[in-house]
């Protein structure tokens, strides 16, 4: 019995370590319902355009995604401050990318506030993922 | 006498040497620290600020030197725990000591370029090797010391980028 839970437990914990970018989909999708009961769907170009998007921060600045990530998310980037490499975010380029629900949590968290200076809504977050994985 | 000089002018090279190669590496590693910390730059070694400093850089990671760098609350604790236990004040080498030496009582660097000792150490680099493209910033480490990633900073070592 022990042994077969134990088994049970392995299988949970490699499937929660090798989340699929669709899962992580899936989660945004739940709570953008609950958001917003009028939800549609997530959509790549409107993530297209939160991708490139141009914003004034507060402090002056220039910012976007693709300021770091460069233009095309399939490149490798580099941090605006350090100059430290980033690996390319599209799944497509990167197989390691989405693959990790708290990471991109994590991300998304700092990353909203140095560009938006605000969190991400989860159909945002939903439709910048949707961007990333229509990229082949 | 001529004997004694040159076993004084031997110690006192060998004193020298085994500073300018002493290892920087945390004892112990850290998983987290040394994955959270490299995500946007060199994880630098612990022992060159004081736990002062690292619980003031820690405590206010949502705002990282103008990056919102925050972590999860263990994950967070984790590091910090790591970073003190292993920070200026608490390690036995000797950059370690004199990274201390260098600083006030109640001084708290944020960044290790600012300290003293760091200072002292880079002087007869000029402003304009700083500002050369491949150098970037004094953050960089280890465009000029090559073995920093290992915590090697041996003088031997440095090579500065044209």
């Amino acid at each position: 019995m022990s042994r077969f839970l134990l088994y049970v437990l392995c299988l949970l914990v490699s499937s929660a370590a090798l989340a699929a970018p669709v899962d992580l989909l899936q989660s945004y999708e739940t709570q953008a319902r609950q958001a917003n009961p009028q939800f549609q769907a997530f959509s790549a170009a409107r993530g297209e355009q939160l991708y490139h998007a141009k914003r004034t921060h507060g402090s002056g600045k220039s910012v976007s995604c693709a300021a770091c990530h460069t233009d095309n998310p399939k490149s490798a980037g580099k941090n605006a401050k350090t100059a430290k490499e980033i690996l390319p975010l599209a799944p497509s380029a990167n197989k390691e990318r989405l693959t990790d629900a708290a990471k991109v949590e994590k991300w998304f968290k700092r990353n909203c506030q140095d560009v938006l200076e605000r969190a991400c809504t989860a159909q945002e977050k939903g439709d910048f993922l949707a961007y990333l994985l229509s990229i082949k | 006498m001529k004997h004694t000089l040159i076993l004084i002018a031997l110690l006192a090279s060998t004193q020298v040497w085994a500073d300018g190669n002493e290892n920087l590496a945390p004892a112990a590693t850290n998983q987290n620290w040394k994955t959270e910390c490299s995500a946007c730059h060199m994880a630098y070694p612990p022992s060159l600020l004081p736990e002062r400093s690292w619980r003031k850089i820690m405590g206010g990671l949502g705002s990282h030197f103008g990056q919102d760098a925050s972590l999860d609350a263990p994950t967070a604790q984790e590091i910090t725990a790591f970073l003190v236990n292993n920070s200026a004040d608490r390690v036995a080498n000797k950059r370690a000591k004199k990274v201390m030496a260098s600083l006030g009582p109640n001084e708290a660097p944020l960044r290790i370029t600012e300290t003293a000792w760091f200072i002292r150490k880079h002087d007869e680099v000029s402003a304009q090797v700083w500002k050369r493209p491949k150098v970037g910033s004094p953050a960089n480490c280890a465009v000029c010391h090559g073995g920093a990633e290992r915590g090697d900073y041996s003088e031997h070592q440095i090579r500065i980028p044209r």
